[in-house]
C-alpha cells in the first residue's frame, strides 16, 4: 500500500490516493470493504484521459496483478487486469483477434468493460459489451456475483465507469482471422464532405478517417481495412520503437505547430493507396512511442470525443472548431452503428469525432463548452472514458439511462462505497 | 473536483465579504463554480452577498468565523469539508489599518492580516490535504515585498502571511494540494476607500481574472497587474535612503 498522485492519460487533474494492488480476488474485497469514507474506485492501465480512475483521499485499487486468462476452445476467460494487448499476442498466433479493440492495446479488460469501449469496426460488430458473455462483478459488500447480458448489473456496469463495482473477471468472445496481417487502403480526401461519403460508403470492417480541422474545408485521410489472408507469424505486434523523454516543457504544441505538423501529415499520405499490414501497425499506431502524452508537457491535454447522430451536427462542431483557432492536431472520425444496451455507454449511431489539445489554449475551455451545446443541439453526448471538464449539468441530457443507472447503482451499492473523481466532479 | 482546466466546482472563501474575493467567486460561478461557502462575520453585507452570488445560480452557504478566534479554525471549517469537497479556498481576510504608532492597533492587524488568516489557511490545508486535492489562494499583498510609511504594519503582516504561504507550498507539494500566492498592488475596494489610489491602481474584477488566469496556469506566485513583478524586483532592490523618498 503507498499514497500516490494519480492522473489520467492526459496528466490535468492529478488527485492523491492510498493505492492498493491486491494480488487476489480476496485481498480485493477486504480492500473494498475496509475503503472508509471516501470509497474506492478500480483502477486499470489509466488510459482513461480525465478523472474516472482516481479518487482523491480515498482508495484506489490497482487491478493490474489480476491479470491471468486463459484461452478455452472459443471463449476467453480473463481476469479483470489482463491487457487486451495481452490477450491479442495470445490469440493472434491461434488464428483468433479480439472482437473490439480500442486505438491502444494498453487497456484492460476491466477498463474496456467499464467505458464500454469501440473500435474502427462498431458498425459491423457494436462495442466491447457486446462481446462479453458473462463478468464476475465484486460489489460493495465484497461479495462476488456472475452478470450476464440482461441483468440490469450488466447494463449498468458496461459502460458505468466503474461505480457499480470492480470487474474481476469475463468471459469473451474472439473472432476468427485468417492471418495477422490487414488489407488497407488508403485515400486522401480533399474536404469533409468527401471524408463522411467516403467513410459512409465503406464496406470494409474497420474504417477510420483522421482529419485536419486546421484546415479550411476539413480534408483527411480515411483509412479501411480487412482482415486478409498473408503470411503467418509475421510480427502483429512490436515493442514500442520510441519514447517521449520525461521533462518536457509545456507551450511546444501551438497553432502554429499543429498547423505545420497536419499540414506535412496529409501532404506525406498517398493520394490513394492499398497495402497489407500487421494489426499493430493499423490498429495502435500511437503505441509505438511510449508516453507520447508527455509531448503535451507538465500542463497535460484534453481529449474531447463526442458522438451525434447523422446530420448537421458533425459539422456544425467541426466548423466551431477549425474557426476559434485553437490548435487541435489530428482529429479521429468514426462511423458508429446502433447503440448497445449500456445505460451509459458511449457509442450511438452516427459520426463519433475524437481532437486533442494542449490543456493551457487560451479559449479552450469556453470553446468547448460551446461544443457541448452545439453536441446537446445535436441529440449527442461526450465521452466519459475522455471527458475532465464536462458540466455536470450536462450529463443528463446527454444520458438519458442515467436515471436508471443511478437506481441500479444506488441498489447495488447504497453506502456509496464506490466513489472517484470523475463522479464527484459530474455528480454522478 | 478541479476540472482539467482547474475549474474549482465548489469555493471556501475565508473573508466572505471581500470586494476582491466576491468579484472571484462571480467569475468562477459563471465558469463552474457550483457551491460557494463564504465564511465571515455575521453582517448585513454578508447576507447580501450571499444573496447575489445565489442570484448567478451558485448554492450558497454562510458560516460565522472570527479571524482572531484562531481556537475555532479547525472546528469551523472542518464541518465545510465534512460537507463535502471543496476545490478552492480562497484566503481574503485583512485589515489594512492605519499607521499609527499605537501596539494595541498594530497587533490587532497582525492578528486578523497574519495569525488569524494563517491559522484558517493551515486548518483548510489540512482538510484539503485529506481530500487529496485542491488549491489554495493566499491574498498577499505587493506591500510583503516591500514595505511603506503608509502600511508598514499591514506590510509585515502580509509579509508573514506570503512567506508562510510559500513554505506552506513547498510542504504541500506532492500532495495533490497546491498554493497560489496574489500579489495585488493598489486595489479600489472597500479597504482602500478613501485612499490615494498608488501607481498600477487596479479593480476587483481585475484581481477576478488574475487569479483565474493563475488556477488555470496553475501558476505558484501572481502580481496584479502583472507589470507589478518588475516594478517589485526593482523596488525591492531600492536603497532604503532613496526608497524613503518615494511618495508615501
Ligand atoms: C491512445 C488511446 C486510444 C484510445 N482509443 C480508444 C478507442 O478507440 N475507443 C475507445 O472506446 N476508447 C479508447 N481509449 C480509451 C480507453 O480505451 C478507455 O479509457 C479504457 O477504459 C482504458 O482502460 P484502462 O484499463 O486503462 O482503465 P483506466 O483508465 O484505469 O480506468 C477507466 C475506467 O474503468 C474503470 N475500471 C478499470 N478497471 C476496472 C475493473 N476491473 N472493474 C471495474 N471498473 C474498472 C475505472 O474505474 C475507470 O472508471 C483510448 C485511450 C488511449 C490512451
Ligand atoms: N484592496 C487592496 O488594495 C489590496 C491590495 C493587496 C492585497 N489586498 C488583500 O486582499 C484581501 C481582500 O481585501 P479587499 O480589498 O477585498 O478588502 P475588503 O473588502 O475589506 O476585505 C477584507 C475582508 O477581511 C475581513 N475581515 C476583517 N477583519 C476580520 C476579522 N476580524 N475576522 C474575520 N474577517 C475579517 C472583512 O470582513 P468583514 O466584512 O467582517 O469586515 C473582509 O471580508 C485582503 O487580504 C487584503 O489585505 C487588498
Amino acid at each position: 500500500m503507498s499514497d500516490a498522485l494519480l492522473a489520467g492519460w492526459g496528466r490535468t487533474s492529478p488527485s492523491r490516493a492510498r493505492v492498493l494492488r491486491p494480488g487476489s480476488v480476496a485481498e480485493l474485497a477486504a480492500a473494498v470493504q475496509a475503503a472508509g469514507g471516501r470509497g474506492v474506485i478500480a483502477r486499470g492501465l489509466g488510459r482513461s484521459y480525465g478523472d474516472p480512475a482516481q479518487n482523491g483521499g480515498g482508495v484506489v485499487v490497482d487491478l493490474t496483478r489480476l491479470r491471468k486468462f486463459e484461452l478455452t476452445g472459443e471463449r476467453i476467460v480473463a481476469e479483470g487486469g489482463a491487457s487486451l494487448g495481452e490477450l491479442i499476442r495470445a490469440l493472434v498466433p491461434r488464428g483468433r483477434f479480439l472482437p473490439v479493440v480500442p486505438g491502444t492495446r494498453h487497456v484492460t479488460v476491466g477498463g474496456a468493460v467499464a467505458a464500454d469501449v469501440h473500435g474502427k469496426n462498431h458498425p459491423a460488430d457494436g462495442s466491447f459489451a457486446a462481446h462479453v458473455e458473462e463478468f464476475d462483478l465484486l460489489t460493495a459488500d465484497g461479495s462476488v456475483r456472475t452478470v450476464r447480458p440482461g441483468d440490469q448489473a450488466f447494463h449498468a456496469t458496461t459502460g458505468g465507469m466503474g461505480l457499480t463495482g470492480v470487474v474481476t473477471r469475463a468471459v469473451l468472445r474472439p473472432i476468427p482471422i485468417p492471418s495477422p496481417l490487414l488489407r488497407v487502403e488508403t485515400r486522401r480526401c480533399r474536404d469533409l464532405d468527401d471524408v463522411l461519403t467516403r467513410l459512409s460508403g465503406s464496406t470494409a470492417r474497420y474504417a477510420v478517417a483522421w482529419l485536419d480541422c486546421l484546415s479550411e474545408r476539413g480534408r483527411g485521410i480515411v483509412d479501411e481495412a480487412t482482415h486478409t489472408e498473408g503470411p503467418a507469424a509475421t510480427a502483429a505486434l512490436k515493442g514500442p520503437l520510441l519514447s517521449v523523454p520525461p521533462h518536457i516543457p509545456g507551450g511546444l504544441l501551438n497553432r502554429h505547430t499543429a498547423t505545420l505538423f497536419n499540414h506535412l501529415w496529409y501532404c506525406k499520405a498517398p493520394r490513394t493507396s492499398v497495402r497489407s499490414m500487421p494489426l499493430g501497425a493499423y490498429f495502435h499506431p500511437l503505441d509505438r512511442i511510449r508516453d507520447w502524452n508527455r509531448i503535451y508537457g507538465p500542463p497535460g491535454f484534453v481529449q474531447y470525443q463526442f458522438a451525434v447522430p447523422y446530420g448537421e451536427g458533425l459539422k456544425n462542431v467541426v466548423r466551431r472548431i477549425g474557426r476559434s483557432g485553437v490548435p487541435s492536431f489530428l482529429a479521429v472520425l468514426k462511423r458508429l452503428g446502433p447503440a448497445g444496451e449500456g445505460l451509459l455507454s458511449f457509442p450511438i449511431e452516427g459520426w463519433t469525432l475524437a481532437l486533442d489539445f494542449p490543456a493551457t489554449a487560451p479559449g479552450l475551455p469556453e470553446l468547448l463548452d460551446a461544443c457541448d451545446q452545439a453536441v446537446i443541439d445535436a441529440g449527442g453526448r461526450v465521452y466519459l472514458a475522455k471527458d475532465a471538464r464536462l458540466a455536470p449539468e450536462s450529463l443528463p441530457v446527454m444520458y438519458p439511462g442515467l436515471a436508471r443507472f443511478r437506481e441500479i447503482r444506488a441498489q447495488l451499492d447504497p453506502a456509496g462505497v464506490f466513489q472517484s473523481d470523475l463522479a464527484r466532479r459530474l455528480r454522478l | 473536483m478541479n476540472n482539467a482546466f482547474r475549474d474549482p466546482q465548489s469555493l471556501l472563501i475565508v473573508g466572505g465579504t471581500s470586494d476582491i474575493a466576491l468579484a472571484t467567486a462571480r467569475l468562477l460561478v459563471r465558469r463552474r463554480a457550483r457551491r460557494v461557502v463564504l465564511a465571515a462575520r455575521p453582517s448585513e453585507a454578508l447576507t447580501r452577498a450571499a444573496d447575489g452570488l445565489r442570484g448567478l445560480g451558485a448554492a450558497v452557504e454562510t458560516v460565522a468565523f472570527e479571524a482572531t478566534a484562531v481556537g475555532d479554525h479547525e472546528k469551523t471549517f472542518g464541518e465545510v469539508f465534512a460537507e463535502g469537497d471543496i476545490d478552492v479556498v480562497l484566503v481574503a481576510c485583512g485589515v489594512l489599518g492605519t499607521n499609527a504608532l499605537d501596539p494595541v492597533k498594530a497587533a490587532e492587524i497582525a492578528s486578523v492580516t497574519y495569525v488569524g488568516a494563517m491559522s484558517a489557511t493551515l486548518a483548510c490545508a489540512n482538510a484539503l490535504r485529506e481530500q487529496g486535492h485542491g488549491t489554495l489562494v493566499v491574498l498577499s499583498s505587493v506591500a510583503a515585498e516591500r514595505p511603506r510609511r503608509a502600511n508598514f504594519v499591514y506590510a509585515s503582516a502580509k509579509a508573514g502571511l506570503d512567506s508562510f504561504a510559500q513554505g506552506l507550498s513547498d510542504v504541500l507539494h506532492g500532495s495533490g494540494v497546491q498554493v497560489l500566492v496574489v500579489r495585488p498592488g493598489f486595489v479600489h475596494t472597500k479597504m482602500t476607500k478613501g485612499l490615494p489610489p498608488a501607481p498600477f491602481a487596479s479593480t476587483p474584477d481585475a484581481v477576478a481574472v488574475a487569479i483565474h488566469a493563475g488556477l488555470r496556469s496553475q501558476a505558484g506566485t501572481i502580481w496584479v497587474p502583472g507589470v507589478l513583478r518588475l516594478v517589485m524586483a526593482v523596488l525591492r532592490r531600492l536603497p532604503r535612503a532613496i526608497f524613503r523618498r518615494l511618495p508615501g
